[in-house]
């Protein structure tokens, strides 16, 4: 702005003669400097815009689409555009899996809530060296590949494997989860865990524990005050981690593949099948769309309501 | 170190509103509070004063129930409450900062301890109301605490507090973030408030001035250790040692040591007249205040008891002339209030300084 200024200065010099009494800076300034502020930034924002385009809006657009393509014999026709795909989607067999993924994947999220606001909690009231060392410890599993990590859920919940091995020792007979909803949620409340904690750490990190202090003080048990005081003012990061964990496990598909087996077909697994099995593009491209749909909404209240947390 | 016990003229002791034998707080090595017995009288306005980490602020903790004590008795008008949680003792805490609830509003603050206590809703929005009334902040119930002027804020604290009717209220530097003019105010509103309640309060604070205008009785604590508790008055005019000496207003602390009961001899071999109870011998610092110190002529012949020197600067602060005068051994600073007829002396005069023998105290470490 500094340099802008000075060859202002220096235009408006050159108009010689009263340059005293002319405005060394005119009233177009503050315009031209707004705009050549914004060219600035969407120069800065340009790369991100096309890779958002190419990667993303693109394809976007292309299985939209698609989902109103028909299907034929030999592949997808895009032509006779038509809603079947979508009507497709109220057969009772899809409502099933809808609804079976969508509890599941509530059922995962409520679990991580449960699990990791009591850790998250412990975690923010240690001393700083030990919190640090124990955020590494939940984020080592991002360091492992995610595939690895379903699989050794795999031999630990087999028939022989080591858990049920376990259970039978101490008596309590033998165990048999895997390919079952039981392993599914398992394998994604441990995969999911860590993006329930980060924001739950981060929002009640935040909280001036004066505050609960202060509620102790006023005459309220331990448990009111998490209720009364921790709980609202955290609640932007129960949204935030909420949201983490349910959209991909909405729409996951390697974890119920490896866990779950043939049994349970959730909608990640049933929409692969109809691009590569049933050869119904159109159908996938529909469920795919709305599977998106319900992710926008999610994500549009993540925003809303829990954005400033992360 | 010696306590004040709290016994009335006629001889009995009545209850204490807090009591503490032996009261020690421990930190890994460190003694935040060391060894502490305290009485606070019932209704007193009590004021636990010293400079950062001397423990007041740890002491006001353990009364609160927010720390508990490593070691020692805490009692509230006869009850055994250190080892009660925060939320079973009949006392509540203005914090510094006030830690209102910035989730809820005003009102909702305000009647959170009342909530609490499972007062029905119409009970605590009345009682709640009253509170705010109080504190002059009716019209604001509804805002929330980032809407608040600091002071407001503050209020809001105290109401919040003052709702629950506690047996003692606990202040942790109540008007330390407040602008100085408010400051003043707020000393003013907190003391006639807590006459009309009759509530004993006890605060915490670095600020001199402020213990010595609001409190009743001072304790100046410093590294965990009381050094003196007494009125204001006591410990400006009497203080116990070097440290409440120097630490409450300015003085000058001028060495000698000690003849006999009546001379102290000073490091320049001049005699000064003091009644002091220290042996023969003990090495002592005559604390003078600037403004018990009066300059007179070279060769003058003043009143009570004088030493010779000569003046290094001159201030003039509209109401009073400040000297540094340089004594054979040391400065000093005297402060003269400018009075009509007053002499005014310039660098580099030879002066006498001079005082009334009663108008300085001994002190040792």
């Amino acid at each position: 702005m500094v340099r802008n200024r000075d060859s202002a200065v220096l235009d408006r010099d050159d108009n010689a003669g009263d340059a005293r009494a002319e405005l060394v800076v005119d009233d177009q300034f503050e315009v031209r400097a707004a705009k050549a502020e914004s060219r600035r930034g969407l120069l800065l924002a340009l790369p991100a815009w096309l890779y958002l385009m190419v990667l993303f809006v693109a394809p976007l657009a292309i299985v939209t689409v698609y989902s109103f393509a028909t299907r034929t014999r030999s592949g997808t026709e895009l032509s006779g555009w038509n809603l079947d795909s979508y009507r497709k989607l109220g057969e009772p067999i899809v409502r099933d899996i809808l609804f079976r993924s969508l509890t599941l994947a509530i059922i995962t999220t409520v679990i991580c809530l449960v699990i990791a606001y009591p850790f998250s909690y412990y975690l923010a009231t240690r001393p700083e060296r030990i919190r640090n060392v124990m955020l590494v410890f939940v984020m080592i599993p991002f360091w492992t590949n995610f595939l690895v990590r379903n699989f050794a859920w795999r031999v630990i919940l087999g028939n022989d494997g080591p858990l049920t091995r376990v259970t039978e020792t101490v008596g309590l007979g033998e165990v048999e989860l895997l390919f079952t909803p039981v392993a599914v949620v398992l394998g994604l409340v441990y995969g999911f865990l860590p993006f329930m904690i980060l924001p739950l750490y981060a929002a009640i990190e935040r909280v001036d524990g004066r505050l609960l202090e202060a509620s102790r003080d006023l005459g309220a048990t331990g448990f009111e005050s998490f209720r009364q005081v921790l709980l609202p003012l955290t609640m932007p990061g129960v949204i935030a981690g909420s949201i983490l964990v349910f959209v991909p496990s909405l729409g996951a598909y390697v974890t119920p593949e490896i866990l779950g087996g043939a049994k349970t077909t959730l909608l990640g697994s049933y929409i692969v099948i109809q691009f590569l099995t049933a050869r119904n593009w159109p159908f996938g491209a529909a469920l795919s769309f709305v599977l998106m749909a319900i992710m926008l909404v999610a994500t549009l209240i993540y925003f809303r309501k829990g954005g400033r947390t992360l | 170190m010696s306590v004040e016990s709290m016994d009335r003229e006629d001889g009995e002791r009545e209850l204490a509103a807090v009591s503490m034998r032996s009261i020690t707080k421990r930190f890994g090595d460190v003694y935040a509070v060391d060894d502490i017995d305290l009485d606070i009288a019932d209704g007193e306005f009590f004021a636990l004063l010293g400079p950062s980490g001397c423990g007041k602020t740890t002491t006001l903790r353990m009364v609160a129930g927010l720390e508990f004590p490593t070691l020692g008795s805490l009692k509230i008008y006869g009850n055994e409450v250190g080892t009660l949680a925060p939320n079973k003792r009949p006392v509540n805490t203005v914090f510094q900062n006030y830690a209102l609830f910035p989730h809820m509003s005003v009102l909702e603050n305000v009647g959170f301890g009342l909530k609490m206590q499972g007062a029905s809703k119409a009970e605590t929005k009345t009682q709640a109301m009253e509170a705010i009334e109080m504190v002059q902040l009716q019209g604001m119930e509804k805002r929330r605490p980032n809407q608040l002027s600091g002071g407001q804020q503050q209020r809001v604290a105290l109401a919040r507090a003052l709702v629950n009717r506690p047996q003692v209220l606990l202040l942790d530097e109540p008007l330390g973030a407040l602008d100085l003019k408010l400051r003043q105010e707020m000393q003013t509103e907190l003391k006639s408030l807590q006459r009309e309640l009759g509530i004993t309060f006890v605060f915490v604070t670095h600020d001199q001035e402020e213990a010595m205008s609001m409190a009743d009785r001072i304790a100046v604590m410093k590294d965990g250790v009381l050094n003196q508790v007494a009125s204001p008055e006591e410990i400006y005019e009497r203080p116990a040692n070097r440290f409440v000496a120097d630490f409450i207003g300015h003085t000058n602390l001028l060495e000698g040591h000690v003849v006999d009961r009546e001379i102290v001899r000073l490091s320049n071999g001049a005699d000064i007249p003091v009644k002091t109870d220290l042996p023969s011998g003990a090495k002592v610092e005559v604390s003078l205040r600037p403004e018990r110190a009066f300059l007179h002529p070279a060769s003058s012949t003043p009143d009570g008891a004088w030493v010779d020197g000569a003046v290094k600067s001159v201030t003039y602060l509209g109401n009073a002339y400040v000297y540094q005068v340089a004594l054979d051994w040391m400065e000093i600073d005297v402060r003269e209030e400018n009075r009509p007829g007053l002499e005014v002396f310039d660098p580099g005069a030879p002066v006498r300084v001079a005082f009334a023998p009663d108008a300085v105290s001994v002190v040792t470490e």
